[in-house]
């Protein structure tokens, strides 16, 4: 097993895609991180849970990696980070988003929002262009059932975006049977009305493609008798979204 | 000179000498808007476009997708009659023989070959060209095999050398065919007989005697030209006077090429732009529409989409799909910083939706970050939706090349009527390490191909070690790989002499030998896995190595990792520093390609298990391409570690094959464009010479592979062409499909 490092410096990685077109403005350079604390039903890298596995690479080696593409991403695109929760390796993201900052390079974070709102957290906010945000559950009960947490924190991560002007992307996986309710999918549409830096909404539909993934672990799936979303699903919940 | 056809048109150098060049600057108009201009098919575009796709249909239901045959009449500039789709439907005329689709024999090349592709389509040379060219007249083949060394057949029956040009004609020659509509043939006839006049010295030295047939042989073959467009009722003496004439004119020297030439490619240059100013002058006069324009770009590009030459079984597993290479270089930049595109950019593109999409002509888009907008986002659109472009870096090539070049095959940039090159195919690379490590023996039949080096006899490789004996196995390979070309196109020049294409050329050329290598990731990987990782050798009880074990990872070529990429970048350098030190024929300048069009797929099934795990005749990544599924950091990170292959090593270019779904690219339409274009100006700023882009899901390829019927024109780009992808073999249609397809899920 690798020695554990400072996590400010060095981040714990699962892998990287250089060229990421569906994860924000642009061309983005899209770094996965390790670790996640949320336990979705439907997750599709159901191996960047696991905060002991992953590789440390340093702030420094990562940068330098990324300025390897400005060619590529400076035009309108930039850095997303993902996961895993990214935010919960908040220190490391702070010491990058710095540095990119400095460059001017685009920085967003694609997260579940499921975090406290350290001291910590809101200081990357102030370095950070725009935030994806995957609603888990408009509805807190079905919210715990589906991913093992209550919405609580990440709809008040949303408010504070919104009270600080920072634009946000929201993101609804459309489970079929577990996210595209009407009466939930309106309660979204509600509460996004509420926002004030939301300038896009977007419906990822469900796939089962990352199954493999928890059977290579051993792991049971639950969403076995759960069919894929199709494109008609996908047009229901955007026309009662009222999105395009 | 004085010709009331140039009335209009701004006067200049190019009224005193043949210099095209000077007349394209004097009086293009760059275009910098987008493409709503554009007109669609006209009724009889349509109608005639329908007849060809019946004849497509007859021609793939025949055996072996060749439609007919003369097997009399031996192929030469003024051989057949003229020849017709549907006369009254042609805005532009002429065939290579007296019908479409009927292919010509040229045994020039080599008799053999003839014989043999005739037979593979139940046909026969006729008795008489037979009695000829065996008993009378020798061929270019028969003269290389006549002087062939046993180094050199070794190396080529063991696929050390392999797609050596000395059975088939070696191509890659650009006419400039824009000559014959801006002077007219006679004016190209008197400019040549100066040059005999020039050459009419003192000495009658073997220089001056070589170059003295060669002139009057190609004022012969021009003299043919004028005759063949007579067939056809026009006067092609004299100047074009208008642009349907232009491009009429123009393509009658095209037709030249490919009825007295069947080389590997036939390539057409670069004249879009010049022909646009011909429509330009006639839009501006009022005697021609926007349609009518379309109309006749629309029926030149079908004429190109008929060129065919008969081809054994054998060419066609190299290059498969009846593939001509009518490359047509569009767009790039002047030096004086004015864009080259002009509407007539953007029409020959339109051909793929007037025509729908098709492998030819090989459109060939060049890149500059400098392009307008509008061309820009266009020509990606027309990417996005068709997989027919390829795209060539002018912000790289200009440098050297200036702004008159064009692309001959898949990416050898010459200047046009200026420069030519020797086709050299390519050395397998990887058997080459191979070899290294056996001493010279083959690694699949175990015969001692090369003389006896030591073979390394260690149970662990040393990377040391290895690469002592490459360098001097690169040595061995690079000498006996000049031996072969120069013998190969000393006999070509003498027995096959591509005579019009040469008329069309100025009397001092700059000549290239134009070599290449095949399997450049696989050594890169390999070296990689001996020198990071533990790479343990398995030899059979006669020594000779045959399998490889890896301990541990490795650093793979195409995830821009500096640890391996620097080794394919050496490897590059090394092995062209190693060829120059062996004099070429004619002088001519050594270059390298990394460029393997389909062979990939034939060389890997001659090569042997090699040291980073690749299989015994498991294919190699086509051209500069990683091994596939080896890249795991996504696609900006290949085309980072490709663009670190040095142009300057690799002058006849640097080919990557690259493929992506629709849904990766972006979410929408627009978004896909911008993306695209983004992801070219990043590419080629990193120095990246040439991509082919692919925008296909695998489904489709899969679902095209078992329901061809329903794919009639889906087309493809491989390394350095597109093809439709229908025409491939199996064994290719599955190589395409495993190939890494760029995805996010």
């Amino acid at each position: 097993m690798e020695e554990e490092k400072d996590l400010r410096y060095y981040a714990k990685v699962h892998s990287i895609e250089t060229f990421g077109a569906v994860d924000g403005p642009g061309i983005r350079f899209v770094l996965f991180l390790q670790g996640c604390h949320l336990q979705c039903k439907y997750c599709h890298n159901r191996d960047t849970w696991d905060m002991k596995e992953g590789k440390y690479q340093s702030v420094d080696d990562i940068y330098n990696m990324i300025l390897k593409y400005k060619n590529y991403i400076t035009p309108n695109g930039g850095v997303t980070v993902s996961g895993g929760e990214p935010l919960l390796q908040v220190k490391f993201l702070i010491e990058l988003f710095t540095k990119l900052k400095k460059k001017k390079i685009h920085t967003c974070i694609d997260t579940s929002g499921m975090v406290a709102l350290t001291d910590d957290i809101k200081h990357l906010l102030t370095l950070t262009d725009l935030v994806l945000l995957d609603i888990k559950h408009i509805d807190s009960e079905k919210c715990k059932d589906l991913v093992g947490f209550d919405n609580k924190l990440e709809l008040a991560f949303a408010k504070y975006l919104s009270e600080n002007n920072i634009p946000i992307w929201i993101r609804q996986v459309l489970v079929p049977g577990y996210t595209d309710d009407e009466k939930d999918l309106r309660k979204l549409k509600d509460f996004i009305s509420t926002l004030n830096t939301v300038e896009k909404v977007e419906i990822l539909p469900y796939h089962s493609i990352g199954k493999y993934k928890w059977t290579k672990l051993g792991l049971k799936y639950d969403l076995d008798n759960i069919k894929d979303a199709t494109s008609d699903d996908v047009k229901r919940a955007k026309a009662i979204l009222g999105i395009s | 000179m004085k010709f009331e056809q140039w009335d209009g048109f701004e006067k200049g150098d190019w009224q005193s000498e043949i210099n095209v060049r000077d007349f394209i600057q004097r009086n293009y108009t760059p275009y910098e808007g987008d493409a709503t201009f554009l007109a669609g098919p006209t009724e009889k575009t349509t109608k005639l476009w329908d007849e060809v796709l019946e004849l497509y249909k007859k021609e793939k239901a025949s055996k072996g997708g060749v439609l007919d045959i003369d097997t009399k009449t031996i192929s030469s500039v003024n051989s057949h009659e003229a020849g017709y789709i549907d006369k009254d439907l042609e805005e532009i005329v002429g065939l290579q023989t007296d019908a479409p689709l009927k292919r010509a024999i040229m045994p020039y090349g080599g008799i053999r070959i003839v014989e043999k592709a005739c037979a593979a389509y139940d046909r026969k040379v006729d008795d008489e060209v037979e009695e000829i060219f065996h008993n009378y007249r020798k061929t270019h083949n028969d003269g290389v095999f006549s002087v062939y060394t046993p180094d050199i057949r070794a190396a080529r029956s063991a696929h050390l050398l392999t797609g050596l040009p000395d059975g088939y004609g070696r191509g890659r020659i650009i006419g400039d065919y824009r000559r014959v509509a801006l002077y007219g043939v006679d004016v190209l006839i008197e400019e040549k007989k100066k040059d005999l006049v020039i050459l009419d010295d003192d000495c009658m030295t073997e220089d001056v005697i070589r170059e003295r047939e060669e002139i009057s042989e190609q004022i012969k073959s021009l003299n043919d030209l004028k005759a063949m467009a007579s067939k056809y009722g026009f006067d092609i003496s004299r100047p074009a006077s208008n642009s349907k004439e232009a491009v009429q004119w123009l393509y009658f020297g095209y037709l030249g090429a490919v009825k007295s030439q069947d080389g590997a490619a036939m390539s057409l240059g670069r004249t879009s732009t010049f022909l646009d100013i011909y429509f330009e002058r006639d839009l501006e006069n009022g005697t021609i529409t926007e349609e009518e324009v379309q109309e006749i770009m629309d029926h030149f590009v079908m004429k190109l989409r008929l060129v065919r030459f008969l081809r054994t079984p054998e060419y066609n597993e190299l290059f498969s799909g009846d593939p001509v290479w009518v490359t047509e270089s569009i767009g790039g930049m002047g030096i004086d910083g004015r864009t080259l595109v002009t509407k007539n950019s953007f029409r020959i593109l339109h051909t793929l939706e007037n025509l729908g999409p098709a492998p030819e002509p090989n459109l060939t888009v060049l890149w500059s970050v400098n392009l307008p907008d509008g061309f820009k986002r266009y020509t990606t659109d027309l990417s996005i939706k068709t997989s027919s472009i390829q795209y060539e870096s002018d912000d790289l090539m200009r440098i050297t090349l200036g702004d008159d070049y064009g692309i001959a095959c898949c990416v050898s940039p010459m200047k046009i009527g200026k420069q030519m090159q020797f086709f050299g195919a390519r050395a397998n690379l990887a058997k080459t390490l191979l070899y290294a490590i056996n001493g010279g023996r083959d690694e699949m039949s175990g015969k001692q191909i090369t003389p006896k080096f030591a073979p390394i006899t260690s149970e662990y490789l040393d990377y040391d070690e290895v690469m002592e004996k490459f360098n001097q196995m690169m040595d061995y390979v690079a000498k006996i790989y000049i031996k072969a070309l120069n013998a190969i196109h000393y006999m070509h020049d003498k027995y096959c002499y591509e005579a019009i294409e040469m008329a069309l050329h100025d009397k001092d050329i700059i000549r290239t030998m134009a070599c290449g290598i095949a399997g450049l990731s696989v050594v890169a990987d390999s070296l990689s896995a001996i020198k990071y990782a533990k790479v343990k050798v398995i030899r059979d009880e006669t020594g000779l190595a045959t399998d490889y074990e890896i301990e541990g990872d490795f650093p793979k070529f195409g995830n821009d990792d500096e640890r391996v990429d620097s080794i394919a970048v050496d490897i590059v350098k090394t092995f062209m520093n190693k060829l120059r030190r062996y004099p070429t024929y004619r002088n001519s300048k050594h270059t390298l390609s990394i460029l393997t069009i389909t062979s990939n797929v034939v060389y890997g099934k001659a090569t042997g298990n090699t040291p980073d795990g690749r299989r015994m005749g498991a294919p190699f990544g086509p051209g500069a391409n990683p091994l596939h599924g080896r890249d795991v950091n996504g696609a900006l990170a290949v085309m980072n570690s490709i663009a670190k292959l040095p142009f300057d090593y690799a002058e006849d270019g640097i080919s990557y094959t690259f493929s992506i779904t629709p849904k990766t690219l972006g979410k929408d339409e627009d978004t896909r464009i911008t993306n695209l274009v983004n992801m070219l100006d990043g590419y080629f700023k990193q120095t990246g010479h040439h991509i082919n882009v692919n925008v296909f899901d695998r489904s489709l390829l899969i679902d095209a592979m078992e329901h061809p019927e329903n794919y009639p024109q889906l087309t493809i780009r491989v390394s350095g062409y597109a093809v439709n992808f229908t025409k491939l073999t199996r064994e290719q249609q599955l190589d395409v499909i495993n190939r890494t397809i760029h995805e996010r899920i």
